[in-house]
């Protein structure tokens, strides 16, 4: 407490004489700590409750040494392998008994050595000065003046032209990292965000006179006749060549794209200048739409056939697909992007989708670049 | 270390810890600044252990997040899985996910392992926020420690951070969809928002780089910073000393508690030994991010009932929540997903960071405390809190509010609206009740301090009033009202925090009575007759009792 007197350190030869104790609480005082109260516990050494208090410690100790032991045994001896449901499933207990015995293990080693501190060690209350006392005047005004002739010494406030020079290498410095950083790992986004691989290709497709062929995840070419009335499918373009950044159509981000066919009965309201976009293009029944939402770019992709709404399990964006993927609830702002569809007759007789020609808009999250 | 020689003679020292303590000395001159360190003092109180809990769950980050890089690959390559996992046979993927599949099913206690960090992680930042509430709501932050409210508030920033890149690194079908949004997020910001996010994916989304930058900056650069950062936090608090409530003998100038040996070490250590206990058990015991479910993830798919991790909840719960406003001007698009990402936690953080300046601002406060306050006795403080828990608390629920509406047969739509409406009502709400609920147990106590606690003893009065007699906590004037005046600290409200219970003396033992050896019952009688009941207790300047 403050109003302590300052301790004197005692001499080598008054230490000599003092018990352990008094040499303990003799060396706190130097450091101004004042133990105010201290209480053996168990002053008479022997009695029932302390015996007790000793052997619910070692009774902890021994609990976390035999579940040290538990868990070694059983991670050498346990089942752990994964096998097919139903086939045996004894492995399932493994994780849960590492787990548990680790926990018993750490568990009643932490509450043996709380208890012992809490049962068994002397009770005790210190009281430490916190010395928070500012800086003294004189020290700050030496350590002002410290700083100040050491700055005059360099002889910078007067030297103007040293400071500015020195603060122009400087901020070289200081930028030089952030060059050779930032500009070895700039990429330039260029029109990247603007077109997909449905864009048409004639080197790669020339039979369809460069329209992009839709098929499935395993490149099956996709035909009407595979959907049902009200059912969807997720399709991409079949470029199996690989962009630079080793992606194909099926794997690339951007591909993604919803094919509907809309239940009998039901009937698309256009945007304006996409009303061929649908297949057939009088009357549409199937219709392609970009399956990345325009607000933060998950799969769309719970569609309700019957009102016609698609919804984004991530943020709850809303689409009405019999208003061309207009955004109806939550916080999508943009329809989804549209793919003008064809259909072609493949060499097996069967009709084929194809894309007319790439989305007429950038997919996905909009950015500062879109209009 | 001559403490350790009983004999205290002069000479070499001849015992080995002796030998030892001199070896170092010689070298270091250790005797005082150790002794100082092992007598330094420590305050005790409950809320104290919040920080404890977010230190040792990083120090059990550490350990078992360098145990799964010996078997974790972060690498995008393209992969065929052929483990142990039936279901996954035969299917591409990367080498991160299917070396995440491995430590699951291929390695031997590798999933326990694996769950007990990502525990970890959720405690970790658990733990920080709660600590963070306890020194806002004590006033902790207050002069002189401003700097480690901020240095806190960097490491809940980059423990976000630090959680996110981790969780992204298995590289399955939900960390994917977070990277994706993640990336949605980057495009959102005006004018470099394209290229920051080129910058950070090397190309467009998702590239073949994300995960090895990501494995990079998880296992070494935001550790790094947090470790330093961390030993900055507890440097201070050394440099500081650590905040007390007040109590008897308990001023601004000291600091009461235990020493750190070995009381407070014992304890700590214990608790620390808990912490992990913990952690291993749910780690065993309660499955988390079983990825081998979700699969590899691609681009086209998704699951419904997505979520992140809780600490991102409240930024997924703003962007549900955001309504649809695009600003489209002069050919460019400011998309309505900046808001809620992007600007609002710039906000939320920077008032979090500001408010020991704000509040020392207003208040006029430029003293330095070292005592803390309790929430009742700072209402405007304590109702600012609640409103900011308040806002938080609905961002977070929101953040799941597709789980609640099915699990409740609620709406979506009408979550969402319900959000919105309480994300604007409630805090205001939650800062009237809290300012009130502040003033009514101010009264209480103040109360209690004049006319004493109740004691549930009816008198009847000679003219037939019956009164309650009450107990008075201490002196009082001629009309019975105490004169004790508050002092921050907490009013005893029933009789038997005043040792109002049974006067009779225990008797010990569940089955029969403890009976001690007639030579220790002897002392012990002996011990009880010479003292008041407080026999042992010794001031520092009564009688010294010894242990030997």
């Amino acid at each position: 407490m403050s109003d302590h007197a300052p301790v004197e350190a005692p001499t080598e030869e008054e230490v000599r004489q003092m018990t352990p104790e008094e040499a303990m609480i003799a060396g706190a005082a130097t450091d101004d700590i004042h133990i105010v109260h201290r209480r053996d516990r168990f002053p008479i050494r022997g009695t029932k409750a302390e015996q007790r208090s000793e052997r619910g410690v070692a009774l902890c100790f021994t609990i976390s040494a035999l579940a040290g032991v538990a868990f070694i045994v059983y991670f050498i001896v346990g089942k752990w392998h994964w096998h097919l449901p139903g086939t045996t499933q004894s492995f399932a207990l493994y994780t849960p008994i590492l787990g548990g015995t680790l926990a018993i293990m750490f568990l009643f080693f932490g509450m043996g050595l709380v208890l012992w501190a809490k049962w068994l060690m002397p009770e005790e209350e210190a009281v430490q000065d916190r010395h928070d006392v500012p800086s003294t005047e004189e020290d700050k005004l030496m350590t002002e003046a410290t700083l100040l002739v050491g700055l005059e010494d360099t002889g910078l406030p007067r030297r103007g032209l040293i400071m500015r020079t020195m603060l122009l290498a400087g901020g070289a410095f200081a930028t030089v990292p952030l060059v050779a950083l930032v500009g070895a790992m700039i990429k330039k986004p260029g029109d990247r965000l603007f077109h997909t691989l449905f864009k048409p290709n004639p080197d790669m497709f020339p039979s369809s006179n460069g329209m992009v062929p839709i098929v499935y995840s395993d490149w099956r070419p996709v035909s009407p006749d595979d959907l049902e009335p009200g059912g969807i499918a997720t399709v991409f373009p079949g470029v199996r060549a690989k962009t630079p950044e080793g992606y194909d159509g099926v794997t690339d981000a951007s591909s993604p794209t919803l094919l509907i066919r809309l239940r009998p009965g039901q009937s698309v309201k256009p945007r304006s200048g996409q009303a061929g976009y649908g297949w057939p293009a009088n009357g549409p029944e199937y219709l392609a739409f970009s399956k990345i939402c325009t607000h933060a770019g998950c799969p769309a992709s719970l569609y309700e056939q019957q009102t016609g709404r698609l919804l984004c399990p991530c943020h709850q964006s809303q689409f009405q697909v019999l208003e061309d993927a207009k955004p109806v609830f939550g916080p999508a702002t943009r329809s989804l992007p549209k793919l003008p569809l064809a259909v072609l007759e493949g060499e097996d007789g069967r009709q084929y989708f194809y894309a007319v020609h790439d989305y007429p808009e950038a997919i996905g999250p909009a950015f500062w670049e879109r209009p | 270390m001559s403490s350790s020689a009983q004999t205290r003679k002069r000479g070499e020292p001849r015992t080995r810890q002796g030998k030892a303590g001199k070896f170092l000395d010689d070298r270091l001159n250790l005797a005082k600044p150790m002794r100082t360190q092992l007598n330094k003092v420590f305050p005790d109180h409950w809320s104290f252990m919040m920080g404890e809990i977010a230190l040792y769950s990083f120090i059990i980050l550490l350990l078992t997040g360098t145990y799964l890089t010996f078997f974790f690959d972060p690498s995008m390559g393209e992969t065929t899985y052929n483990g142990s996992y039936v279901p996954m046979q035969g299917i591409e993927m990367s080498r991160a996910y299917a070396s995440t599949l491995n430590i699951t099913f291929d390695v031997r206690g590798g999933l326990v392992v694996r769950q007990i960090h990502h525990w970890a992680a959720l405690l970790f930042l658990a733990a920080m926020l709660i600590h963070m509430f306890r020194v806002f709501f004590t006033g902790a932050f207050r002069k002189p420690r401003e700097l480690n409210w901020l240095i806190g508030l960097g490491l809940i920033t980059l423990g976000i951070i630090e959680g996110f890149a981790g969780y992204s690194l298995p590289d399955d079908l939900l960390s994917g969809t977070g990277l994706r949004i993640a990336d949605a997020i980057m495009l959102s910001i005006p004018v470099v928002g394209t290229w920051v996010s080129f910058l950070v994916f090397g190309g467009p989304f998702p590239g073949d780089l994300i995960i090895g930058r990501f494995y990079i900056a998880h296992v070494l650069l935001i550790p790094a910073i947090l470790a330093a950062l961390i030993g900055a936090h507890l440097a201070l608090v050394v440099r500081q000393k650590h905040t007390q409530f007040p109590g008897v003998g308990r001023t601004e100038d000291t600091v009461s508690g235990e020493r750190v040996f070995p009381l407070y070490a014992a304890k700590a250590g214990g608790f620390f030994f808990i912490v992990t206990a913990i952690c291993c058990a749910l780690g065993g015991l309660a499955q988390i991010n079983p990825v081998w479910l979700f699969g590899p993830y691609t681009p086209s798919q998704v699951s419904s009932g997505s979520q992140p991790d809780w600490y991102m909840m409240f930024l997924d719960g703003s962007t549900r929540l955001f309504p649809s406003w695009e600003i489209r001007l002069w050919g460019h698009t400011l998309p309505p997903l900046f808001w809620p990402t992007v600007v609002l936690p710039g906000i939320l953080f920077t008032l979090a960071g500001a408010y020991p300046f704000i509040e020392a601002k207003m208040t006029k406060d430029t003293k330095k405390h070292h005592l803390l306050q309790r929430p009742r006795d700072v209402p405007v403080r304590t109702a600012l809190g609640c409103m900011a828990i308040t806002f938080y608390i609905v961002l977070f629920l929101s953040g799941g509010n597709d789980i609640i509406a099915k699990a409740f047969d609620i709406s979506l739509n009408a979550m969402t609206w319900g959000g919105r409406i309480a994300l604007l009502i409630l805090p205001p709400l939650a800062y009237a009740t809290a300012y009130r609920v502040c003033l009514g147990l101010q009264r209480h106590d103040r109360e209690v301090l004049e006319h004493g606690v109740e004691t549930g003893v009816i008198r009847l009065l000679p003219n037939g009033e019956f009164i309650e007699v009450h107990q008075p906590l201490g002196p009082t004037d001629d009309h019975g009202h105490g004169r004790l005046g508050y002092a921050g600290t907490p009013v005893p409200k029933r009789m038997s925090q005043l040792g109002g219970g049974s006067p009779l003396k225990q008797i010990r033992g569940f089955f029969y009575p403890v009976k001690e050896k007639p030579e220790i019952q002897a002392q012990l009688d002996e011990l009880e007759a010479g003292g008041n009941g407080h026999a042992a207790i010794e001031g520092s300047d009564a009688p010294k009792q010894l242990t030997d």
